[in-house]
């Protein structure tokens, strides 16, 4: 008997719905496994996270407050994502976002919070622009392999906020602490009503609707989808990749930047080292569950915001170590990547087809 | 020996050092890429081989033991990216990246008992005769086996390649899957063959570093290694001795960074850190360009599906 492939002409209509949810069950059926293995009761571990993620009102403000920052850089990886450019750089171009913004806020004193702010978030969204543009420029006129380069841009953006924090930008009445002083109350993001929530999320939801107009209502949205879809058309009817990857780079780093931003005017209110638990490389999940659309990425943001505060609830109660949510993460990752081919191949088995190539399967994967 | 002599030749046996471990990551990532297959996983496949590593050696008191444990850690780590890339045909960048943030959860949770712990290393065996020859000698013959096992495997590597029958099949299965298919080829055995064996390989270079180099267990000691080792490829051109040179190189650069920062300098230690994450840019834009189109595998990245054609 012969089990063969092939590509189905349209994927099939519920894919983008019953993959996440078929992945997420079978990842926690998996990581149940290995949390037996690592001398855990995995059911009291499940309740103990979901409790902690979602249990109480506190417990969503928590979501919500890590969710934001995933939502950000979310939005940004899955632009870049949308091109085939492989951005793993949200993590360093948060952090340069974060030291950007913090340069405002302990240099210039503004009385006025929105001014501040205002300055705050354009810094933020500079500076991870530049820090995402560069290497688009290297991709466009060298082709240079950008997985590579964001990643070790990340590497240098973290070393920099601790030089920073170490050095020259150390709060001098910290001790031996290493951080920057407090920002003045300017330029703290101010909380939601009476919760715990900063005003980042609202920022963020704000760019989401920016994000799906830009890249769903506007011609050039357009060209970017086209390109990502199949670049010989898009070079043939005229449209300029260099100048694209450069541009479409510069976004997905700014929305990782303002992540930056959001982060220390809402949260730390100061630049510290490790002010992001690998929010930049949990984006890269958020944005594939999402299948890259800007609306979707809301909601894979919080639960995957409520994974991480899970996670904590986890060293906490159960004394587990933090990367217990990084397993997670990993094998949500691997069922989704997995499942694909139930719904992008029909699954033959008999018969002698497989060896023709049918209609649909000219263009590749 | 004047100073100046004898610091030059314990760097280049530092960077000898600190290079072997990325030696075995090169060449294990140049096998699967030279099958078709792109594996990012690499720094969690190395992380996972460096605890596995660790442990066995500890738990059993003989670091052979570690090596073997290493190899299986590696290849298994390799295998689920092998399953997601090979059979369920899904994108390959994403799978790697989804297979690192994985391993270094899973290295989290087990090795969490580990940290701070002694282990049982290979300790610095100087080769008689071979060591006692003026400057080479110090070089490259007093250092631990994984370090001379090293030496064996690159030209065993490059030998393999270039020059076997096994070694065409596996290029030309990376080259043209649809031509080594209709030849008689196995693809999707073949490239599964190269992922356990490039994914051992790679789970040895991290043990290099929990058994020798380091001789400890240090959550995410690999560093962006693995990274590291996929961009050295792309400078190698898919070559195990070019491999070889450039790990070398960058483990010179470690060195370098390192003496200076024990030199107790102006340099703050973080911008001396940040220098061989600049030092893989400026290599990789070197190397990119018209040289990579030309040496890299033309199916790279690819999932094969018999009948299916370009």
């Amino acid at each position: 008997m012969k089990i063969s492939i092939e590509k189905r002409v349209e994927p099939s209509p519920l894919t983008p719905y019953l993959s996440p949810l078929v992945s997420l069950a079978l990842a926690l059926i998996v990581c149940a496994v290995i949390f037996k293995a690592a001398g855990a009761n995995p059911f009291k571990a499940y309740r103990e996270m979901f409790m902690g993620a979602f249990g109480s009102d506190f417990a969503i403000e928590a979501t919500l407050i890590k969710a934001t920052p995933l939502i950000l850089c979310g939005l940004g990886v899955a632009a870049a994502f949308r091109m085939q450019l492989w951005n793993i750089g949200a993590e360093g171009q948060l952090y340069v976002g974060a030291i950007a913004a913090s340069w405002v806020a302990l240099n210039y004193g503004f009385n006025q919070p929105l001014i501040s702010l205002g300055l705050m978030f354009l810094a933020a969204a500079l500076a991870g622009g530049i820090w995402g543009m560069i290497p688009g420029i290297l991709k466009a006129f060298r082709g240079s392999n950008e997985v590579i380069t964001t990643l070790m841009m990340n590497y240098i953006a973290i070393f920099l906020t601790s030089y920073l924090v170490y050095g020259p930008w150390k709060d001098p009445t910290g001790y031996s602490v290493p951080m920057t002083a407090l920002f003045n109350r300017n330029s703290w993001l101010p909380k939601i009503f009476d919760t715990s929530v900063h005003g980042g999320i609202i920022i963020a939801l704000i760019l989401v609707v920016l994000s799906w107009i830009l890249f769903y209502k506007t011609r050039w949205g357009y060209e970017i989808r086209v390109s990502g879809a199949n670049e010989k058309a898009a070079a043939y009817s005229g449209m300029n990749a260099a100048k694209n990857i450069i541009l479409v780079m510069f976004f997905s780093g700014a929305l990782a930047g303002i992540a930056g931003m959001s982060e220390t005017a809402g949260i730390q209110h100061r630049l510290q080292q490790g002010l992001s638990p690998g929010y930049g490389y949990t984006a890269i999940i958020v944005a594939w569950l999402a299948r890259l659309h800007p609306a979707a990425v809301v909601v894979s943001a919080i639960l995957f915001g409520g994974l991480l505060v899970g996670g904590d609830q986890l060293q906490i109660s159960m004394s587990m170590p933090v990367s217990v949510s990084n397993i997670l993460q990993g094998l949500i990752l691997f069922f989704v990547l997995g499942g694909e081919i139930l719904f992008s191949y029909k699954i033959k088995i008999g018969g002698k087809s497989g060896h023709q190539p049918c209609p649909a399967a000219k263009e590749n994967a | 020996m004047d100073a100046n002599l004898l610091l030059t030749l314990s760097i280049l046996a530092a960077a000898v050092r600190a290079g072997t471990c990325i030696v075995y990551a090169v060449i294990g990532e140049i096998l699967m890429e030279r099958s078709g297959i792109l594996n990012l996983g690499l720094e969690g496949i190395m992380l996972s081989g460096a605890l596995a590593g660790f442990t066995a050696a500890k738990m059993t008191g003989n670091p052979w033991n570690g090596v073997l444990a290493a190899l299986c850690a590696g290849a298994l780590m390799s295998l689920i990216h092998g399953v997601l890339c090979i059979s369920l045909k899904a994108g390959q960048v994403v799978s790697g990246l989804a297979l690192t943030i994985f391993a270094g959860g899973v290295c989290g949770v087990f090795g969490k008992k580990m940290v701070g712990q002694p282990g049982s290393p290979f300790h610095n065996w100087n080769i008689p005769v071979l060591s006692d020859i003026p400057w080479i000698g110090q070089v490259f013959f007093r250092h631990d086996i994984l370090v001379y096992l090293s030496y064996l495997l690159i030209p065993l590597a490059w030998y393999f390649l270039f020059r076997t029958r096994a070694g065409l099949n596996l290029r030309s299965v990376g080259e043209n899957p649809q031509a080594a298919e209709s030849l008689g080829l196995s693809v999707n055995k073949i490239r599964y063959l190269y992922i356990l064996v490039g994914g051992a390989l790679a789970g040895l270079g991290g043990a290099h570093l929990s058994l020798a180099y380091n001789n400890q267990w240090i959550d995410n000691m690999t560093a962006g290694r693995g990274w590291i080792a996929i961009a050295l490829v792309i400078f190698a051109g898919w070559n195990p001795l070019k491999a070889a040179l450039v790990s070398y190189l960058f483990g010179g650069i470690d060195a370098v960074q390192f003496r200076i920062q024990a030199s107790g300098t102006q340099i703050p230690a973080e911008i001396l850190l940040m220098m061989p994450y600049i030092f893989t840019i400026i290599v990789l834009i070197i190397a990119s360009g018209k040289g990579e189109k030309q040496s890299a595998p033309a199916a790279l990245g690819i999932p094969f599906i018999p009948g299916e054609r370009k």
